[in-house]
This record gives structure tokens, sequence and C-alpha cells, in this order.
């Protein structure tokens, strides 16, 4: 102990501070008493206020379709009516709601744009990608682009059975975290249909400009990721093993 | 076997097996809902504990939750029963034992209590949980003593350790450090400090083990550390000579959920042969540590049991706790809102969850711990957390799991914050692990009245520790 308290510290002015930039964790806060001092604690909260209306603001697909052009747009539901029922029933946002009916296109390619855990992600960063993403795809021929509300990944088996489209991109709303409400999860399914596990897809996450992946980087993986799904007649962990590397920071 | 039914409001209910009627019985949670299992209605559950309540308790050494010959955490169960610890309450229905209980912990007699745990199961304590409210949960819970050590003593009487969890987001060895130092310097660290690695590899397992066990050794810290790696990670750092504490595993309450976390129970003993074999402790010789949490079994789909029907993940939890308690665990914690809304919906549901865990897991004789947390998509904030922590510490509770900040930046998540283990220590007198106590008193850690000073920088204690940040 000695030797340590005869070391130097780096930082003389507010020796706290070398604590601070070491990490992201929120340390070297201070103290009220055996508590945090109130601007502390109110910025905590509004982190976590962040991620909570990023979680329970509707989806506004009036505001998506006018960020996507005139590129033509389905709306499906999932069987989950609520957001509260959807937080709590995985499985029902996994299925389309009871008479849903969709167009059989039997393109390559079915894009869906879910809300998932963060609408708020979807309404910012949506139409930026799949303008992206189309055009690294000349050679595809794309169905409908379809809009989900209160849906999960696998809803996209779904709606991609229905088309008839060979291989799907789901664009959803990642579970925000006290950073990062915004976050844009991407999810390739080759031969899409109900039953698919986790496992046969390719995940490319944190698209949230400018602080995350551009649209432009997402968009360079998922399109090779989705020819080299094409190659070998199948996504998931066969692909990711023999497929192209990744971007630094793609996860 | 006669007709379990009960007669409420003029309706009749039927639970025709032993899971329906342990499903039927548990406050409503979210999980169960999932699983199909939960009851159909309140009264419907009221009811099932009607029925619960003039079960014996021996039943649940003659008819299984969850099959024999097919789950190898049954057959651990019943093979290690203990007859002559459960003599004492051997003749009681679960509604009497639960009336015992509350007797015993209103007299202050935790050697009755305590003496207990080898003669209970799993399914016995579940089922007395669920007839049990809030209240009784910490008033046995309390009464409950289980006193485990390595090189700090924890579960003593008055006492409230923490884990420091220093996670990064990149395993960064001065972003983890940064975070153990401003966890010391707020009292934080006697049951462990436990990293949970970004990866794992076991280069980097072997890495943090020798960082945390550096600072330990430099500041002469009474604790111990862990590196949350899966246990044959661990197994790996031992071929290798690494400094390994505690041999850390994720436990569930089947075979196949364990399946799932890629562990068998021989496994686990081989593990904690190789870390006993080290001898690394001082005041005791407990080296393992397990986490546990409602929902795991359902999340990998292997919370069936007889006759294929759903068991509620309460008793699941439960027999988690079975699992943990064969290995003799320093430390054992429930991660009570970690994986969702879809198993915990509401800051309700998370303090009933963490209640319940802390009484099971203390009545089946563990050391039981809790990481108090929650994720932005469940309806939980502080004031749900402040609530189950102080609660908590009435109960007795061994140890709380405390972030820098409340905030994880590794498992995105929020636990609670080394200043919320010093408030809940301050509102109800507790105090630190004495070992560690006494260190915090040789750093100039304490003032005048035992409290954890509020330091300024230049202050030596902190001098001292931001050294072992800046080298």
């Amino acid at each position: 102990m000695t030797d340590a308290l005869d070391r130097p510290l780096p930082v003389r002015d507010d020796p706290w501070a070398l604590l601070r930039s070491a990490t992201r964790a929120r340390v070297a806060l201070g103290r009220a008493g055996d508590a945090l001092p109130t601007a502390r604690e109110l910025e905590f909260r509004a982190a976590h206020a962040a991620a909570r209306d990023a979680v329970h603001q509707p989806l506004d697909p009036a505001a998506v379709r006018a960020a996507l052009g005139d590129r033509e747009l389905l709306e499906v539901h999932s069987a989950a009516p609520d957001r509260a029922t959807y937080l709590q029933r995985p499985d029902l946002g996994r299925q389309l709601a009871e008479g849903t009916t969709l167009p059989r296109t039997e393109d390559d390619l079915a894009v869906v744009i879910a809300d998932g855990l963060s609408p708020r992600a979807v309404h910012e960063h949506a139409a930026g990608l799949v303008g992206a993403l189309l055009e690294r795809l000349p050679g595809w021929s794309v169905a409908p682009l379809v809009l989900a509300a209160q849906a999960r990944v696998a809803l996209g088996d779904a709606v991609a059975a229905a088309l008839g489209a060979r291989a799907v991109v789901v664009l959803v709303g990642e579970r925000p975290g006290l950073s990062s409400a915004d976050s844009l999860g991407v999810y390739l399914t080759w031969d899409p249909r109900p039953g698919r596990i986790d496992s046969e897809r390719n995940c490319v996450s944190n698209v949230r400009p400018p602080h995350g992946l551009s649209y432009g980087q997402a968009a360079d993986t998922v399109a090779a990721l989705l020819t080299a799904a094409r190659e070998l007649g199948a996504s998931g962990v066969a692909l990711k093993d023999e497929g192209p590397a990744l971007p630094a920071g793609a996860y | 076997m006669s007709a379990r039914r009960a007669t409420l409001g003029g309706h009749t209910y039927e639970f025709p097996t032993l899971v329906e009627l342990m499903a039927k019985a548990t406050p409503l949670r979210s999980g169960d809902v999932l699983a199909g299992c939960a009851a159909a209605s309140a009264a419907e559950r009221v009811a099932a504990q009607t029925v619960l309540a003039d079960l014996p308790l021996a039943t649940f050494l003659d008819e299984q939750v969850v099959g024999y010959e097919e789950d190898d955490v049954t057959r651990l169960v019943l093979d290690t029963h203990d007859r002559a610890a459960f003599a004492p309450v051997a003749s009681l229905t679960v509604g009497e034992f639960r009336d015992r209980l509350l007797a015993w912990a209103a007299a202050g007699d935790e050697a009755a209590i305590s003496a207990l745990a080898p003669g209970l199961t799993p399914e016995m304590v579940a089922a007395t949980s669920k007839l049990m409210r809030n209240a009784d949960l910490v008033a046995v819970g309390r009464r409950t003593r289980v006193v485990t050590g390595l090189r700090s003593t924890l579960g003593l009487p008055g006492t409230l350790a923490s884990r420091l969890q220093p996670n990064h987001p990149t395993d960064d060895p001065l972003g983890v450090t940064a975070s153990i130092v401003d966890g010391l310097l707020q009292g934080s660290g006697d049951a462990v400090i436990g990293i949970n690695p970004a990866t794992d590899s076991p280069a980097r397992t072997v890495a943090l083990l020798e960082l945390v066990d550096e600072v330990i050794a430099r500041y002469g810290i009474p604790t111990q550390s862990c590196v949350l790696a899966h246990v044959t990670t661990t197994l790996r750092a031992l071929e290798q000579g690494a400094p390994v504490d505690l041999v850390f595993q994720s436990v569930a309450g089947t075979q196949g959920a364990n399946r799932g976390f890629g562990v068998t129970l021989d496994l686990l003993a081989e593990a904690r042969a190789g870390a006993l074999a080290l001898g690394r402790g001082t005041v005791g010789d407990n080296v393992t540590y397990f986490e546990t949490g409602q929902g795991s079994a359902l999340s990998a789909d292997a919370h069936r049991g007889i006759g294929g029907r759903p068991v509620d993940q309460q008793t699941l939890e439960a027999r988690a706790h079975g699992v943990a308690r064969h290995f003799a665990p320093l430390l054992v914690n429930t991660v009570v809102g970690f994986i969702g809304p879809e198993y915990l919906y509401d800051g309700r549901q998370v303090l009933r969850a963490g209640l319940e865990d802390h009484f099971c897991g203390k009545l089946l004789g563990l050391p039981m711990g809790v990481d108090v947390c929650y994720t932005n998509h469940a309806e939980v904030d502080g004031d749900d957390t402040d609530a189950l922590m102080l609660l908590l510490g009435a109960a007795g509770c061994t140890f709380l799991i405390a972030v820098p900040g409340a905030d994880d930046v590794m498992l995105h998540y929020q636990s609670l914050s080394f200043t919320d283990v010093l408030t809940t220590r301050q509102v109800l007198g507790l105090r630190p692990a004495p070992e560690f106590e006494v260190w915090l008193a040789r750093m100039d850690l304490l003032d005048d009245a035992g409290r954890v000073r509020e330091l300024t920088a230049d202050a030596p204690a902190a001098r001292a520790l931001l050294a072992a940040a800046a080298s």
C-alpha cells in the first residue's frame, strides 16, 4: 500500500476524472448521504425515461409511409392486440392477426419493418436503411414492403410465407438500453416459414447513425449475407461460418 | 389418492394432478400465463391454495412434479433427502407447516427452522411459499440462518454483503478496475468481486481472474473474486493454474434446462473439486457460486413435468436451488427481473418473486442473495427496486448485487447501485461482512460511527485505490 500511496496520480486537478475516463460505467457519481446526488439521479431517470418512451411510443404508419416516399407499403398487425399483451406474450407477436391476407407475389425477397421493442427506432431509421439496402440489390425482385405492428422478428416468417418470398429481411426496433433507445436490428432468414428458429437467421444489430452502424455499412453487410445465403440455400449458423467477413463493429 | 377439489363461491374447482395444483396455487405472474399453467381466475387460485394447504408435506416424497426416471434433478433431490431432518415436520400439512414456520420465526427460534434444510425438498418449500404473503416470506427468511465463508464470512445476523459487479463491454482491464475502485470506495464487494465477461474465452477469463486477484492481494481485501464464465471455461482456467476462488454456473430446475446451459451435475462436481484443491480460503471452504432465476426453464422450453404438463416457474426455481445446495455454495443469487416482462411483468411480480426466491433458497439451506434488477421493457422502475431491496434487507438476505450507478453497461440492464447497498444498510442497521468491515476501517474508509465515508479524491484511501486504476 505504501507503494501505491507514493505513486503519482496522472490527473492532478480531478483524480475522479481518471475513473470516469476509463469506462462508460457510471463511476465516481458522488453521494448525497448514502444516496445519489440530485443531478446524477435525474440523469439516470432521463435515460430510463427515454428508453421507456421508446418502448411505449405507438407505431406511426403515416410517418413511416411518408419517409418511404412512393414505395408500396402493406400494413399488418400481429395477434397481440395491444402493447401490454405484446410484452407478455411473445408467441402472439410472432403470429399474424386472424384474417390477415397478403398478395402472393412470389418474389425473391420480402422486407418487413417491425416495431419490435422500439417503434422510435423504426421511425428514425427504417426508411433510410430500406433505401440503402434496396439500392444494393439490383438483381432481386422485391415484394411490396410490409409494416408490422406489435411484431417480433419471427412474424417475418409468416409474412414471407404468405407472400411466397424466398428470403425475408426483418428490420426491427431493438430493446432500448439506457444509452440507446433508437437502435434498429436486421434479421435475415432464407426460405422463411413459421417454425424457423433463431440459429437459422443472421443478424446485424445496432443500426443507429451517428452513434451505431450507418445505413450504408449495415446495408453492405445485409446485401452480402443475402447473396451468400442465395448461393448456400441457407441462412444462420452455417452461413455465418462460411460467409463474408462482417465489417468491424457490425455486432 | 383422494380427489383434490375445493368449493368456493358455489363453484367446485378440481385439480387432477400435483403439477396443476402447484401451478394454479401460484400468485399471478406473466410467465405462468405464457406457459399456459396459471389459474384461470382469482377464485381458482385461492381454491388451489386451499387444497394445497391440506396436502400432507410428505406427499412430495411419494408424488413427483417432474418424473424421477427422466430427470436427474428429481433424482438428486429424492436420493439425498434426509428423513431425520424432516422428522420434526413430517406429520404436518403444507398449511400447518406454514403456521409452524411463522410461530418459530416469531419466537426467534432460528435453530429449529435452519435445521430443517436437508429434510426439505424444493417442492415442499415452493408449496409453502405459495400460501405465504410477502411479510410471511420476510419474517421466516429473516430467521433462517445460513452462514458460509471463503475469505469473508457471509450470512451472520445483522449483516448484508454485496457483490461488486464491475462489468465492461469489452472487458477492458482499466475499465473493470475503475468500477472495482468505485465500488470498494463505497463499501461494496464483501460477498465477491464478480465479473460477467463479455466473451467466454478462456484467455480473457484468466486475464480477468489475475487482474482481480492482484487487486485483492495488493490491498489485502478479505473477499473473493469470480469471473462468471461457463463452468467448462473455468475448468480450463483451473488447468492453466489461474487463481480461481469460485466456480460459477447458472443452473435451472430441470435436467433439460441444465442441458440447455451446457451443464451436468458431474461437471459441477468436477469443477468444485478443482477449486477446492487450490485451498484458497482463509475462513471457510465454500468454493461455488450459482445464479438462478424464474423463467429460465420456460425460456429453454424445458419446463414440463409429469404427463408433459407445464410446471410453474416458481416451483422450477426452487428446484434450481435444490441443484445448487448439493455443491456447498458460498453464494447463490436469483436474477429476479433480468429475462423480461414475459416472465415477470411488473414491479409487483418482481417484488413477489424476489421474496419467494430468497425464502425458498434460505429454507433449503442456501446463502441466498438477489440481483434486484429490471429491463427497460418491464413495468418496473427504481421505486420498485427500492421496495424489494429494503424488504430483502429486512428478510436477512445474504447479499445484493451492485453496479456503478445501477447501470450495467455490458449486460444492458439496471441493477442496484453501490449507494443502494449503503442505504439499505443504513435504514436497517445492517453491517458488511465482519472481515471486510475491519478492512474498510483499516483503509480509513469508515467514519467514527462506522459508516462508509464520502471521500474527497485526496483522502489517503482514495489515493491508494485510485492508484490501482492509474497503474
